[in-house]
């Protein structure tokens, strides 16, 4: 009996010590993959990096200027085009069919959409709008991004606005409110913070997506804000400055990483802080 | 949670068809949202059709890719995104495990919210920093470590010779690892959550039985939570399935089979993301396409599964599923 025992409390004490380990291992990747973006990237960054454009290849000076508002652009008009759509797509599914079939379909597939590979998206703009239109534009590179952002502002709407008290929306049907006025006004307040939430994760979810952009916004080594044609952008010049053998390119891809890393985690943080406790899963 | 729709609301009809008006808006949009997925269905058949309508089946078990002769197949690529993402899964799996164990079982209260935030961090970093770090930092330090490898993995019969190789630190056993990384932050949430909505009286059953927190994981929890584990690990099989950068990044970019992990190889994603702006000829871009195509219902299918047995872990908190 005693060797039985031992046995069993050796196993565990074995089993909880690797269950230890590989926290540890987790939590130690995210350090490592953190230090040496900092250790690379931050003191790579100055201040021409914000005021010049992208160098040629072999020559020396240049900044990220022209990737830095063409990635902000990009962004402005996935979060233009994803928000308002995510909003009420989300909005019709926890107000209108919570509990209908149809509603648990489109939530299903919603959360497929939401776990798609990003390069099928990318070639899906292609196929709609790039091939079609004859050649890579700004906006079809916002059009992936926004296919992106869609699905993550529809589950967090959703899921925040099933989180208003059914009570709040009796009161308000209670006193005659139509019922339109009473999600815009009422329960869309309630949930504003977790919808903001919502928005502020997928745009952190999509600041740093490569793949879609490969084949729609392409890349511009040169300053361009027309929407018709390729636009620089900060994922597709970190691989190609990143892949490349000049030293001063991969060290501005190490600045480029350490902004965009920093610009996520600031992004996270500041989700977390707007929603407290009531985390959604990811 | 009580909804309550709007039926016959009084007070005249103007009011009632802005009601009926916002319901049909919001829906249209949600319905909207939802084929896109068809869309992306057609869409990609249509572009693809050239290339699957000159190879025909033989696309999916053809390991020619010869740009010259406008000659493709798939299998190359299918065969590199699916060993890539086993070799993630069998990284993810177990340390997913330790690290759900540990947040749900072990962790004093105060620290289960710090391991937590930062394993979703890990999540949070997008996938061109993973690919760059892995190019940059971790291949050259595996670069070191292969040579080990060969010597003492690659000795062992039958299965030694998938870790003889040059020691190039990029290549498929080095893109599995990263990409084991990358979707540990997945599995390792799922199981963390189902691990905690386990009832406590169970556990605690087991506990005054005598049994050890291993035997109360292994014979309560994990039996108890079985299915969601399942669909936990699914999601993290489709989010490596379809990783494209990191995978571009490290994998190496070989159009060929080998037999050893430390070759470089291809797998679908990054072949996409590697030679779409240099296809030149019509049937050269469709072939990518229809990859793309595969890529997509390989993924499909693994998510339905996923989301599928994800179901049961709503029904067990309570929610509408």
């Amino acid at each position: 009996m005693i060797s039985r025992y031992r046995r069993r409390r050796l196993l565990n004490a074995f089993n909880l010590t690797m269950a230890v380990l590989a926290t540890v291992f987790g939590v130690f990747w995210l350090v490592w993959i953190l230090w040496t973006t900092i250790r690379f990237g931050a003191g790579a960054v100055n201040l021409a990096l914000f005021t010049r454009d992208t160098p040629a290849p072999g020559a020396s000076g240049g900044g990220l200027r022209n990737a830095f508002v063409g990635s902000l652009i990009l962004l402005g008009m996935a979060v233009a085009i994803g928000a308002p759509v995510g909003v009420l797509a989300g909005t019709w599914l926890a107000e209108f069919a919570a509990r209908r079939r149809l509603g648990a379909v489109v939530r299903f597939l919603n959360d497929i959409l939401l776990s798609a590979p990003s390069i099928v998206i990318g070639l899906f703009a292609y196929a709609i709008i790039v091939d079609p239109s004859g050649r890579f534009s700004a906006y079809s590179g916002g059009v992936a991004l926004a296919l992106i952002l869609i699905p993550v502002v529809v589950r967090t709407t959703d899921e925040m606005l099933r989180l208003v008290p059914g009570s709040l929306r009796e009161a308000a049907i209670a006193l005659g409110t139509p019922y339109w006025k009473l999600v815009t006004r009422i329960t869309w307040k309630a949930a504003a913070s977790g919808i903001l939430t919502g928005i502020l994760l997928g745009i952190a979810r999509i600041s740093g997506e490569t793949a879609p952009l490969l084949f729609t916004a392409l890349n511009n080594q040169f300053w361009s804000t027309d929407l018709g044609h390729p636009i620089a952008n900060l994922p597709v010049v970190i691989f190609q400055f990143a892949m490349s053998p000049y030293s001063n390119w991969q060290s501005m891809a190490w600045a480029g990483a350490f902004i965009a890393v920093a610009f996520i985690l600031l992004l996270n943080l500041a989700a977390r802080m707007l929603l407290g406790r009531r985390r959604p899963r990811a | 949670m009580k909804v309550i729709a709007p039926r016959s609301v009084p007070a005249g009809a103007s009011r009632l068809s802005l009601d009926v008006l916002f319901r049909k808006f919001t829906g249209a949009i949600a319905l909207l949202v939802t084929l896109s997925l068809a869309g992306i269905l057609i869409a990609l058949t249509r572009e693809s059709w050239p290339a699957l309508h000159r190879f025909g089946w033989h696309f999916l078990i053809s390991t020619a890719w010869d740009p010259v002769s406008d000659n493709y197949g798939a299998l190359v690529f299918i065969v590199g995104t699916v060993v890539s993402s086993v070799i993630a899964l069998l990284l993810a799996i177990p340390v997913s495990f330790g690290i759900a164990l540990f947040i749900s079982e072990m962790a004093p209260r105060w620290l289960r919210e710090p391991v937590s935030a930062a394993v979703e961090l890990l999540a949070a970093i997008p996938s061109i920093i993973y690919g760059m770090w892995g190019l940059l930092v971790f291949a050259p330090w595996f670069g070191n470590l292969e040579p080990w490898i060969n010597d003492h993995l690659g000795a062992i019969p039958w299965i030694g010779a998938l870790f003889q190789g040059p020691p190039m630190g990029i290549g498929m056993l080095a893109a599995g690892i990263v990409l084991g990384v990358m979707i540990i932050p997945f599995i390792a949430a799922i199981m963390r959550d189902v691990f905690l909505v386990t009832p406590q009286a169970l556990k605690e059953s087991a506990y005054a039985m005598g049994a050890t927190t291993w035997e109360v994981a292994r014979y309560v929890i994990l039996p108890y939570t079985r299915t969601a584990v399942t669909g936990g690990i699914f999601l993290g099989l489709g989010r490596a399935l379809g990783e494209t950068m990191a995978v571009t990044f490290i994998i190496g970019n070989a159009n060929n089979l080998s037999a050893s992990l430390l070759m470089p190889g291809s797998s679908i994603a990054s072949v996409i993301a590697n030679e779409f702006t240099e296809a030149t000829t019509p049937l050269y871009k469709s072939a990518l396409l229809a990859l793309g195509l595969i890529l997509f219902v390989i993924t499909f299918v693994v998510l339905v599964l996923a989301k599928l047995l994800l179901l049961r872990l709503d029904r067990m908190e309570g929610r509408q599923a």
